[in-house]
């Protein structure tokens, strides 16, 4: 019963996160940016363009300029949440991957700084008056979701150890649509219920800023407007255009 | 009231009026009351714009909206992206002036984003209190023509936000969108109107230009007995298209000298445009492509028609972004101009070419009265370049400067540079009845270049930016400074420079013979 539930949970859930976000990110993809209007000073070429993309990416570097407290949880957060879907891998490939295998020990342990990230994100939430003021109820509820896929998490893999090796066989055979039973303790369902939600949830959200980031016109153009010549598509070419006449020039 | 004692309690402690980066405890309301004149039918129609609010304007304007979403791919995604991190929350220089929580800029972008949430995505439509989203009514309508009149679109967000989300993006799209229902802004589609009609945002219509620029002539020629001209209309190399108030207004016209002793003493030859008697492009300040296109046009035919080699933007900010980022797209390409030049050109570009190449003479004592910052505008810093590297823009005003001055001074970082504050009088907010937002969005400035003058004895501003300079002149008495505390880079260069032939290289020359002589006695 719970397996099966489980089972279309996670194909509904993986469906609409991969089709969802592709859309979304088709819609970004085709929509025109007809003036540069990169944040400047930027570099000068694709290849600092890359480098100026990766800083951000890797290392939040606008985030450093801007806010200390916010970048250490962020960085906390987001660096323990790529250990930690690395080292998760292991329960859909097999064999696993080396890079898996040696991740394997430093995603266990980064469960923690997931967790003390999103609190710390919580926590300024709430105690800082002006992030209090531009926060909605989803915006808890999002941190709250990931500390307790964080906290549930932990709890079977340090705690109330699962059988891990079934819930392997359960993803396995999800792939290979050949089910298999789904172990039922409680930290695992809540686990693998509240990773749907976030699966689910992703193309409607804010999540959607990890996609997002890679087409930030302002970030993500080079500084040659002068130099390149980029036409508004849904305006006529110059050749087509009716000047304003010279002033004086219209009295009768 | 209980809202502006907390307003004066948040803003007037020692820390508050001292330090340039003081961020306040946020207070509800403390500036929804500071509302500017909406334009009067009349002037919303000759931009194109309804002049009277249609029956359906929700539909209007939610069109309008789903439209902004399909053409621009920043507003698109801004609206999307934001995760409400907080770390552009106090970084507005009018969040900083006012306490009011809706001048933060992520709660400025949300004053639309709620209203897009609720009409455009699932979970606003299924759980708008779950997601903040909420219904266009008319008060929201009144909010966004208030707060997003608060906004000077200086970038300086856009700057600190991890996704480079631009408020002013958020704030053109929001304009276009007001001005679609007939609920436009009087100052800003004014001027865009008197463009139109005369050429200019000061409406100098071309006799008035003439004459100002034969008075001009005279000056100098009193000021130095050369004869620089100021040529108007005629065939020429170079087209300078500068903001008209450089024609007009103090400290601006001193600039205007300053730019033509500089291609007196390379020998340019350059002209001036009527037709093109206007490098403000306000219409970049309503998010209109179409009126931003139509006066970007004028500056296109007017090289055409003067048959010039080359473009040149005199000083202005929001103009110098209209030229660097959006001429090219708008009115290019202009393949008819020598290759040799970028298109368009700075006229700082061009006068620290000539310093480099050592075609200039200085005579720097002249402005030794002088401890000189220099205001980076916001727009020529987050939104331009100048020279061939990333930064330029920074330089080479300074270079400048220190090319023409013996004392220059930085204001402390980060109030300059990429970091910059906002003169506070940006983005269409340069009017009368926006005064009391003017001098609270300014004070963080005016506190960072308190601080270089109790440091360094800074006196005078220097500043490549029309609005800008306005608005200091208005706005510097409040702070104890004079209204001429506020220069033009080239009215520095202007005081400096020393003409072939003019009386201040004769007494250079001249003392220095005669020390010769002396000496040599």
């Amino acid at each position: 019963m719970i397996t099966t539930l489980y089972a279309l949970l996670y194909y509904a859930a993986t469906i609409i996160f991969v089709v969802g976000i592709a859309y979304r990110v088709w819609g970004y993809w085709k929509t025109p940016q007809p003036a540069n209007i990169v944040t400047t000073p930027a570099p000068v070429t694709r290849t600092g363009v890359v480098w100026r993309m990766f800083k951000e990416v890797a290392f939040f570097e606008s985030l450093w300029k801007s806010n200390k407290w916010i970048w250490i949880f962020a960085m906390m957060f987001h660096l323990s949440l790529w250990l930690i879907i690395v080292r998760h891998l292991r329960y859909f490939i097999d064999p696993v991957w080396t890079v898996v295998v040696l991740a394997q020990p430093f995603g266990k342990y980064a469960g923690f700084f997931f967790v003390l990230g999103g609190l710390g994100l919580l926590f300024r939430r709430f105690v800082v008056a002006r992030v209090r003021y531009i926060s909605a109820p989803s915006d808890y509820l999002m941190i709250l979701m990931f500390i307790g896929i964080g906290l549930s998490g932990l709890l079977m893999t340090f705690v109330n150890k699962t059988d891990i090796v079934a819930v392997k066989a359960f993803f396995r055979g999800l792939m290979t649509f050949n089910w298999q039973p789904l172990p039922a303790d409680l930290p695992v369902l809540v686990h693998l219920g509240l990773v749907a939600v976030f699966l689910i949830v992703f193309p409607f959200s804010k999540l959607l800023h990890a996609p997002g980031v890679f087409f930030s016109p302002t970030r993500n153009m080079v500084d040659n407007p002068r130099e390149k010549y980029r036409p508004v598509p849904w305006l006529p070419p110059v050749s087509e255009v009716t000047f304003d006449p010279p002033h004086g020039s219209k009295q009768s | 009231m209980a809202e502006e004692e907390k307003v004066i309690e948040e803003l007037t402690t020692e820390e508050a009026l001292t330090d340039p980066l003081y961020v306040p405890e946020p207070v509800e309301g403390a500036t929804e009351h500071v509302r500017s004149f909406p334009a009067a039918p009349q002037f919303q129609e000759k931009l194109g714009y309804p002049g009277e609010r249609p029956e359906n304007w929700q539909e209007v304007a939610l069109a309008k909206m789903d439209e902004l979403r399909g053409k621009f791919r920043s507003f698109r995604l801004f609206l999307d992206i934001c995760v409400k991190c907080g770390a552009c929350t106090d970084k507005c220089h009018y969040y900083m002036g006012t306490a009011d929580p809706k001048n933060m800029p992520v709660a400025r972008q949300d004053l639309l984003r709620s209203v897009y949430r609720r009409y455009f995505t699932l979970p606003g439509k299924w759980f708008p209190d779950l997601v903040g989203a909420r219904e266009l009514t008319e008060d929201v309508l009144d909010e966004w023509y208030t707060y997003y009149f608060q906004c000077s679109e200086c970038r300086r967000c856009s700057v600190f936000c991890p996704y480079g989300i631009d408020t002013a993006e958020i704030t053109m799209a929001a304009r276009e969108i007001l001005d679609s229902v007939g609920y436009g802004m009087k100052y800003t589609n004014e001027i865009i109107g008197k463009v139109f009609d005369i050429g200019n945002n000061l409406g100098l219509p071309k006799p008035a230009l003439a004459s100002t620029l034969e008075d001009l002539e005279e000056e100098i020629e009193d000021d130095t007995g050369v004869k620089v001209r100021l040529p108007l209309d005629e065939p020429a190399d170079v087209l300078l298209v500068t903001p008209s108030a450089d024609f007009f207004a103090e400290p601006h016209i001193d600039g205007l000298i300053g730019y033509a002793k500089v291609f007196h003493a390379l020998g340019e030859k350059w002209t001036l445009s009527s037709y093109a008697s206007e490098a403000a492009n306000f219409a970049m300040f309503i998010g209109s492509y179409e009126n931003m296109r139509r006066i970007a046009l004028r500056i296109r035919k007017a090289a055409i028609d003067l048959g010039v080699k080359r473009i040149i933007i005199g000083e202005c900010g929001h103009a110098w972004r209209a030229a660097y980022q959006f001429l090219n797209t708008l009115a290019g390409p202009f393949d008819f101009l020598d290759p040799k030049y970028p298109v368009p050109q700075h006229i700082c570009e061009y006068t620290w070419e000539a310093i480099q190449a050592g075609k200039l003479r200085f005579n720097k004592e002249e402005n030794d009265f002088y401890k000189v910052t220099f205001h980076d505008s916001c727009n020529v810093s987050r939104a331009s370049r100048m020279g061939n590297y990333p930064g330029g823009q920074f330089d080479i005003p300074r270079n400048i400067i220190k090319a023409v001055c013996n004392h220059y001074y930085d204001m402390p970082e980060g109030t300059i540079k990429e970091a910059t504050l906002c003169c506070g009088g940006g983005g269409g907010l340069l009017t009368d009845d926006l005064m009391e937002i003017r001098k609270k969005g300014g004070s963080p400035r005016m506190k960072a270049l308190k601080q270089a003058s109790e440091e360094y004895g800074v006196n005078k501003m220097a500043a490549i930016c029309a609005i800008c300079k306005t608005q200091f002149s208005k706005i510097m008495p409040y702070y104890g400074y004079g209204m001429d505390d506020i220069m033009s880079v080239h009215q520095l260069v202007s005081n400096a420079i020393v003409l072939p032939g003019s009386e201040q290289e004769a007494e250079l020359d001249g003392t220095d013979e005669n020390e010769a002589t002396e000496a040599a006695e």
